[in-house]
């Protein structure tokens, strides 16, 4: 586990530092030439929807669709403990 | 090797607690454990993702603010890794909850939680 | 919940505390488009102040908030508001969940997505409310039955 750790730590360093606006996560275009999309929810969220907090705009509007599979997702998770604890309460009876 | 320093710390303390999370997962014998090492390797990577999206200089929270140009990019942080460890985060939670109505199953019917009394009656 | 004591002085302190935070549960809720906040944390909120009065004064009394058949139709509320959303959005000629074509009237573009986003974001939170309570219930039952 310590190995483990060691070669995280050891990876970790070609990391880009933590907070330089010049990373490649925050820039403008890709290595590749597309858009990188952090900028352009930034850029347009206000514009696309009125709404100040970029967050809930993204989760809301750009990427509601994985939202809305993340909701079914929970929905199942109650759903499990339901079936399960339900069920072990009528054998036991 | 300051700057080096500065810039690295966070990955670091995140690495260390992936690692006491996956110590708890592989080498504890209590499945409760067990569960609390899952919780803390999902709370290592949502910090990660944080910490990852953080700015150096004028960068404030994602929220728009009459101060703040919109179209100069590095005012803001970066919206998308929020957004993308608020669902985690409730997913976490989620299977948190699937883990310990199983864990309550098994409790009830072998009424024990350690791995190897569990194997032994299995057999 | 088997063993189960009877203390006034937390019972009196949780029903003190629990509309407060309930108000500020759909006060996330509604205010997630100008500060932090939004479906996931408000219905996290409504679930504490829920859960607050089941664990202070045991399933007897939780029986007059919310009952336990309730929270299961209130999760598919939440979930069929969000599908519901989408699906208008559909048939009224856009992609799923294209809030720009939602049939409220006198509305621009940008408008009708801040109240589809809205819309949604009340949905989470019921979905979210309704099955967080719903796990509690699950254990606290399966727990009794062993």
């Amino acid at each position: 586990m310590v190995l483990f750790a060691g070669i995280m730590i050891y990876a970790a360093s070609d990391l880009p530092y933590r907070g330089d606006p010049d990373n490649l996560m925050h820039a403008e275009e890709s290595i590749t030439g597309t858009t990188v999309m952090g900028n352009y929810f930034i850029k347009n969220a206000y514009r696309d929807a009125r709404t100040p907090n970029m967050v809930t705009v993204v989760l809301g509007d750009y990427r509601s669709i994985d939202t809305f599979g993340e909701q079914v997702v929970i929905y199942t998770a109650g759903l499990i403990t339901l079936l399960v604890l339900r069920r072990s309460r009528r054998r036991s009876e | 090797m300051g700057d080096f320093f500065m810039g690295h710390y966070a990955y670091w303390f995140t690495i260390i607690l992936l690692c006491i999370g996956l110590y708890g997962i592989l080498f504890k014998k209590n499945l409760i454990k067990k569960t609390i090492g899952l919780a803390i390797l999902q709370i290592s990577v949502v910090l990660y993702f944080v910490s990852v999206a953080s700015k150096t200089g004028d960068a404030t929270v994602t929220v728009i603010d009459a101060n703040f140009p919109v179209d100069q990019v590095a005012n803001y942080l970066n919206p998308l890794p929020h957004t993308l460890m608020l669902t985690a985060i409730v997913v976490g939670v989620a299977t948190l909850g699937v883990a310990f109505t199983l864990l309550i199953a098994i409790y009830n019917r072998f009424n024990t939680l350690d791995e190897k009394e569990l194997i032994d009656k299995f057999q | 919940m088997r063993d189960q004591f009877q203390s006034p002085i937390v019972l009196l302190g949780a029903r003190l505390l629990s509309p407060y935070i309930m108000v500020f549960g759909w006060y996330v809720i509604f205010h997630g488009h100008y500060s932090p906040g939004g479906g996931f944390q408000g219905g996290a909120l409504l679930a504490a102040s829920l859960l607050l009065i089941r664990v202070a004064g045991g399933s007897k009394l939780a029986e007059l908030q919310i009952q336990e058949f309730a929270t299961t139709p209130l999760a598919v509320i939440g979930v069929v508001i969000y599908f519901a959303t989408g699906l208008v959005a559909m048939i009224m000629g856009g992609y799923f969940l294209d809030y720009a074509q939602l049939p409220i009237p006198g509305m621009e573009a940008d408008w009708l997505r801040y109240t589809g986003i809205l819309i949604i974001e009340v949905g989470i939170g019921l979905a979210v409310m309704a099955i967080l309570v719903m796990i509690y219930d699950n254990m606290a039952r399966g727990e009794d039955y062993g």
